[in-house]
C-alpha cells in the first residue's frame, strides 16, 4: 500500500468515526420504507441536557433571555447561595471577629511606647479623610444592606417578622443600589490620592523583617505607609473593583449579560464582598481599639509626634524638614 | 394529596402559542410579562422540537430556597406561589429558576425590578387576599384551582401536548402514548423539576 492510501484509508476510517460519534446528536428515526421520519427524528431531553448546559431555542417574544429553555445550573446556583455562601461566609466573618478579639487579649492595644509629646502632625489632609470617611460610611452601609440579602432571613426575619422585614428589606435594597455610586465615588478618590505612598519600596521589607512593629524592642521603619497598609489599600483597590464591576452587572440585570454572566457576577459580589468585609474589620481594629493614637489620624487628622516616629519614621522626618521643625526628643518635655 | 405538575409533550406541541394567548388573557397580565412561553429547539433542522415552558411547581424549589425574605412556598398540592406584598424585586429567583419562570416588570432606574409574577397554575397569589377575590385576581390572576379546575394553558391545548394535572396521572398518560407511537423526547425538565423522570 503506497502512504497515499494509507493516509486516505486513516481519514475514511476517521471520518466514518465522527458520524458515529455525531449520530446521537442528530438521531434520526427510519420508517418501514427506509426513509428518515422527521416525525419519530425525536430529540431526547434528557441526551441534550447531557450534551449541553443549557438547553436554548428560537422564541417568539423580544425577551432574549427567554430563550433558554432549560438551565440545571439554577440548582447549582442555588446550592452556593444557600450552602457555600452561608456557611463560608457566616465562618469567615465572625472567624475573622474571633481572631481580631484573640489579638485584642493577647496583645492588648499597642501603646504608644514613649508616650504622647503632646506635639502633633498633620498626618491626612480635609479632603484625604473626606475621601476615607465617603467610602468607609458607603461600605459599611453596603455591607449591612448587603448581608441582609444572605443573612437577614435567618438573623432578622424571626426578630422583627416577615412583613417587617420585607418592608426593610425592600428599603435595604434600593438603599444599597444607590449607595454604590457613593462608594465608587470614594474608592476612585482614594486610588488617586493614596497611590503614590503606597507603592511598594525598599523599607517594607525592612518593615517585615522587624515584625511589622507588632514586636517589642523592635522598632519597624516606615515610610508614610507601612507594608500592612499598602497590603490594606492594594487588597481594598482590588476588592473594591471586583465587588463593583459585578455590582454593576447585578445593578443593571441582563444588559449584555446571559443568565450564566448573571449567577457568575452574583458569586464574584457575594465572595469578594465576604473577604471585603473580613480585611476591613481588621483594618477598623488596627485603627481604633487596637493600636493608641491610630484613630486621630482619620478623626482630626493630626497624630502625635511619638506615634509617628514610632510607627513612620521615615515619613516623620521627611515632613519635618518640609516643616522646617526640629525632630523631637526621645523623652517627651513634660 | 395529589401532586400538580406539568408536562410538555414535545413530539405532540405545533408551536401555535394559545397556551401563552390563553395565560394572558385568563390572568390579565400585564405588557412584557410572559409566565408561559414556547421555545423552539433545533428551529428548521432535524430534530426541531417545540416546548411550552412555564413555572414547573419543582419540588425542593430552588426559587423558594434562595429568595432572602421567603416570599416563595409550596402548597399542599405542590403548587408554587409567592406573596408579592413581600417580595423586594431582588431578581434572584430568576438566576435560581431552571426555567426561566420568574418575571418582573420595570418599575424603575436602572434594572430596576418590581414585584415578581410568575405561573401560579392558576391558582391565585400567596398573599393574604381572600381566594377568589378581586383583589387576589388584580394582583396574581385567575383562581381556577380554587373552583376545582386545572390551569386554562393546559386545557386549552389543541393537541393535547401541554398535560397539567396529577404528576402520576399525566405521567402515566404520557407513558402510554410513548409506548403506542414508539418514540417520545421524554419529560422536559422533569429530572431538574421533580428530581424524577417518566419511564418510558
Amino acid at each position: 500500500m503506497t502512504f497515499l492510501a494509507r493516509f486516505r484509508l486513516a481519514t475514511l476510517v476517521l471520518a466514518l468515526l465522527a458520524v458515529a460519534v455525531a449520530a446521537p446528536a442528530l438521531a434520526q428515526k427510519f420508517g418501514p420504507d427506509g426513509a428518515p421520519n422527521p416525525t419519530a427524528s425525536v430529540t431526547s431531553q434528557r441526551e441534550l441536557l447531557q450534551q449541553v448546559p443549557r438547553i436554548t431555542g428560537r422564541i417568539d417574544i423580544p425577551d432574549t433571555k427567554a430563550g433558554v429553555l432549560i438551565q440545571p445550573a439554577g440548582r447549582t446556583w442555588d446550592y452556593f447561595h444557600q450552602v457555600l455562601l452561608r456557611w463560608g461566609g457566616a465562618i469567615v466573618i465572625l472567624g475573622t471577629v474571633a481572631l481580631l478579639a484573640i489579638a485584642y487579649l493577647i496583645l492588648g492595644r499597642l501603646p504608644i511606647s514613649a508616650g504622647r509629646s503632646g506635639q502633633k502632625v498633620v498626618r491626612f489632609k480635609a479632603f484625604e479623610r473626606f475621601a476615607h470617611w465617603l467610602t468607609a460610611a458607603s461600605f459599611v452601609i453596603l455591607g449591612l444592606t448587603g448581608l441582609n440579602i444572605t443573612f437577614g432571613k435567618a438573623v432578622l426575619l424571626p426578630l422583627v417578622g416577615p412583613d417587617t422585614f420585607a418592608a426593610i428589606s425592600q428599603a435595604a435594597k434600593y438603599v444599597h443600589n444607590f449607595t454604590s455610586f457613593a462608594f465608587v465615588a470614594g474608592l476612585v478618590l482614594i486610588l488617586v490620592i493614596f497611590l503614590r505612598d503606597n507603592l511598594l519600596e525598599k523599607v517594607d521589607i525592612d518593615w517585615l523583617k522587624q515584625g511589622g512593629g507588632f514586636i517589642k524592642n523592635r522598632h519597624a521603619p516606615s515610610g508614610r505607609f507601612n507594608f500592612g497598609e499598602k497590603m490594606v489599600f492594594w487588597l481594598s483597590i482590588a476588592a473594591g473593583i471586583a465587588v463593583s464591576a459585578s455590582g454593576f452587572l447585578l445593578l443593571f440585570p441582563f444588559y449584555g449579560t446571559d443568565i450564566l454572566g448573571m449567577q457568575l457576577a452574583q458569586v464574584v459580589h457575594a465572595v469578594t464582598a465576604i473577604l471585603f468585609i473580613a480585611l476591613i474589620l481588621g483594618h477598623i481594629y488596627i485603627g481604633t481599639v487596637g493600636m493608641e493614637g491610630a484613630f486621630e489620624a482619620m478623626g482630626t487628622g493630626e497624630v502625635d509626634l511619638n506615634w509617628a516616629k514610632e510607627h513612620h519614621d521615615q515619613w516623620l522626618a521627611k515632613k519635618l524638614a518640609g516643616e522646617g521643625r526640629a525632630e523631637p526628643t526621645a523623652t517627651p518635655a513634660e | 394529596m395529589a401532586r400538580m405538575k406539568f408536562l410538555c409533550d414535545a413530539d405532540r406541541c405545533i408551536d401555535c402559542n394559545a397556551c401563552v394567548t390563553a395565560c394572558k388573557n385568563e390572568n390579565e397580565v400585564p405588557w412584557g410579562i410572559n409566565r408561559r412561553r414556547v421555545v423552539t429547539i433545533n428551529d428548521g433542522k432535524p430534530g426541531e422540537r417545540s416546548v411550552s415552558m412555564a413555572c414547573m411547581h419543582c419540588t425542593d424549589a430552588p426559587c423558594a430556597a434562595v429568595c432572602p425574605v421567603n416570599c416563595i412556598f409550596p402548597t399542599e398540592d405542590g403548587v408554587v406561589l409567592h406573596n408579592k406584598d413581600q417580595c423586594i424585586g431582588c431578581g434572584y429567583c430568576f438566576y435560581a429558576c431552571p426555567f426561566g419562570a420568574p418575571q418582573y416588570p420595570q418599575v424603575g432606574n436602572f434594572g430596576t425590578r418590581g414585584k415578581m409574577d410568575k405561573c401560579t397554575y392558576c391558582a391565585g397569589g400567596g398573599g393574604p387576599e381572600a381566594p377568589g377575590s378581586a383583589a387576589e385576581f388584580a394582583k396574581y390572576g385567575s383562581n381556577r384551582f380554587g373552583e376545582g379546575k386545572l390551569p386554562l394553558c393546559a386545557e386549552m391545548c389543541s393537541t393535547k401536548s401541554l398535560l397539567a394535572g396529577d404528576g402520576d396521572i399525566i405521567a402515566q398518560i404520557y407513558g402510554e402514548r410513548v409506548r403506542k407511537r414508539g418514540y417520545g423526547s421524554g419529560a422536559w425538565g422533569w429530572t431538574t423539576a421533580y428530581h424524577n423522570d417518566v419511564g418510558v
